[in-house]
């Protein structure tokens, strides 16, 4: 495991994980290891008293769908519009504004994103990125792991959102807006917790303005 | 650092992205859209469904790969494909086709009565059937990057999906409780690969993810194997063969959400129409039960 800064203390900080489908377990899990109070959010009513909410990875189509069942979609938005919202792939287009499909989304993000991006399973790849934004939480900089699995590409970054990681031929793979954090990759799926870290600090500074 | 393509943790990866969801069986292009729009995280590409597999008799192989490849057209989730145990060359040619994942299946009638397919060799992950751990080791050892436990497909019946999740599950906990040097042994009697053994103890599950399948009919039924500790569900027959898909399809897809919620299990339960007929397990002769097909 990377050694990590500790700029604040992670016990002060209860984080949310949109728990409907997709690869919650494992963002819960970095989570604990960090020492985070975490919640498995499935109705709305879960939404309360959190500093920050994590959608995972997982089908879009299928979280997109029970966050209209089950009335998560308007609360959800709600929440970013105050608080730290961070998307993992599947929750990266949930953010977007647009997916370039007709599917339910957050559109709280000025970016668009490109399901499957890279094609199919097939074309799922790992590879070492660099991310200068992690600078902050860690004393040693190095490549992040990232893993891309049927993965979106972030295809255009406007307004307030800026760009905070690149493949090495230039595609936008992480974004940020503001207290709003997408990545089309998995650092749920690594032991690198650099990003999740990096989360915290989005909600410790939205906690300070 | 190059990037590297199609690696274990990408394969396993994909797997990780589907739990929590239900992997429905599809025969058409039409079918595949119904369960993308209920709420499926991959669909099953296939000619018949297991209950027709049995109803019809004979010889069941790979698909049509013109359908697979329409199926795959019209949807944007995964699409997965069965090949027969041990028919590598079937293996090769979905692996062309660029489906998501392979289902090495005891579904379909078997290719090679000793040998599975060596997994590792391929580009696109493997799904393999287990009824029990050391066979669940034995799939992984071969390169499958998820497993499913096999219960008995096209029957309706849960009762088999339900004894293989325990028994996979109360053999992971023999082997957390018991003194490091009773390892070897557990390993030869369940005919498991040592290292993985070593693995999952440490873990204390399997090294990959874990479905449940063959038998599951109802959202009750999907939400008693995400109770008993399964990932997620794969839902043949139950679906396509009831009065409704796409609301059975839908309540399912709930039920594995919220399938420690009984209010809700309730509610999604409500007029579904009917369930598919279903057959009784123990009805069935010994030359019927797909399950003991695997080595």
């Amino acid at each position: 495991m990377k050694k990590t800064r500790q700029p604040f203390d992670p016990g002060h900080f209860k984080v949310g994980v949109l728990a409907l489908q997709g690869s919650f377990r494992e963002h819960l899990a970095v989570l604990k290891r960090i020492g985070v109070e975490v919640v498995e959010i499935r109705l709305p009513e879960q939404i309360q008293d959190l500093d920050g909410i994590i959608i995972p990875g997982g089908e879009s189509t299928t979280i997109g769908k029970l966050a209209v069942d089950f009335d998560l979609l308007n609360p959800l938005r709600e929440f970013g519009g105050k608080k730290a919202i961070w998307g993992t792939c599947a929750g990266a287009i949930m953010l977007s504004k647009d997916a370039h499909r007709n599917q339910p989304l957050l559109g709280l993000m000025d970016i668009t994103v490109d399901r499957n991006a890279f094609g199919r399973q097939i074309a799922s790849f790992e590879t070492e990125l660099d991310i200068p934004a992690l600078d902050i939480i860690s004393s040693a900089p190095s490549s992040f792991p990232g893993i891309f699995i049927r993965a979106p590409l972030i295809t255009a970054v406007e307004g307030e959102a800026e760009i905070l990681a690149n493949l090495p031929d230039g595609r936008i793979v992480a974004a940020r807006q503001g207290h709003l954090l997408a990545t089309a990759f998995h650092p749920e799926l690594t032991d690198d917790d650099r990003v999740h870290r990096y989360f915290l600090h989005l909600i410790q500074e939205k906690r300070a303005s | 650092m190059e990037s590297q393509v199609s690696t274990f943790t990408t394969k396993k990866g994909l797997a990780q992205m589907l739990k929590g969801g239900v992997i429905m069986d599809v025969v058409t292009a039409e079918h595949a859209k119904i369960a993308e729009e209920a709420g499926a995280v991959a669909v099953m590409a296939l000619e018949r469904v297991p209950a027709d597999i049995r109803a019809d008799g004979g010889v069941a192989r790979m698909s049509d790969p013109e359908l697979i490849t329409e199926i795959m057209k019209r949807v944007s989730i995964p699409v997965m494909a069965k090949v027969r145990i041990g028919h590598f060359v079937e293996a090769q040619i979905l692996e062309s086709l660029e489906v998501d994942y392979i289902d090495e299946s005891e579904v379909l009638t078997p290719a090679d009565v000793a040998h599975h397919i060596n997994k590792h060799v391929f580009k696109t992950p493997f799904v393999c059937g287990c009824r029990n751990l050391g066979e669940a080791l034995r799939r992984i050892g071969e390169g499958a990057a998820m497993i499913r436990t096999k219960g008995e497909a096209g029957t309706g019946d849960v009762v088999e999906a339900v004894r293989h999740a325990r028994t996979v599950f109360r053999e992971i906990q023999q082997l957390c409780n018991m003194p490091e040097e009773e390892l070897m042994t557990f390993a030869k009697n369940i005919e498991a690969p040592y290292e993985l053994v070593k693995e999952t103890r440490q873990l204390g599950k399997l090294p990959v993810v874990n479905f449940a399948a063959g038998g599951i009919a109802t959202p009750a039924d999907a939400a008693l194997m995400m109770q008993l500790g399964v990932d997620g569900v794969f839902v043949g027959s139950g679906i396509f063969k009831s009065g409704n898909p796409a609301k059975r399809g839908a309540a399912i897809v709930k039920a594995v959400t919220h399938f420690d919620n009984p209010e809700i299990l309730a509610e999604v339960s409500r007029n579904l129409g009917e369930a598919m007929v279903g057959r009784n397990v123990t009805d069935l002769a010994d030359n019927e039960r797909l399950a003991e097909r695997g080595w």
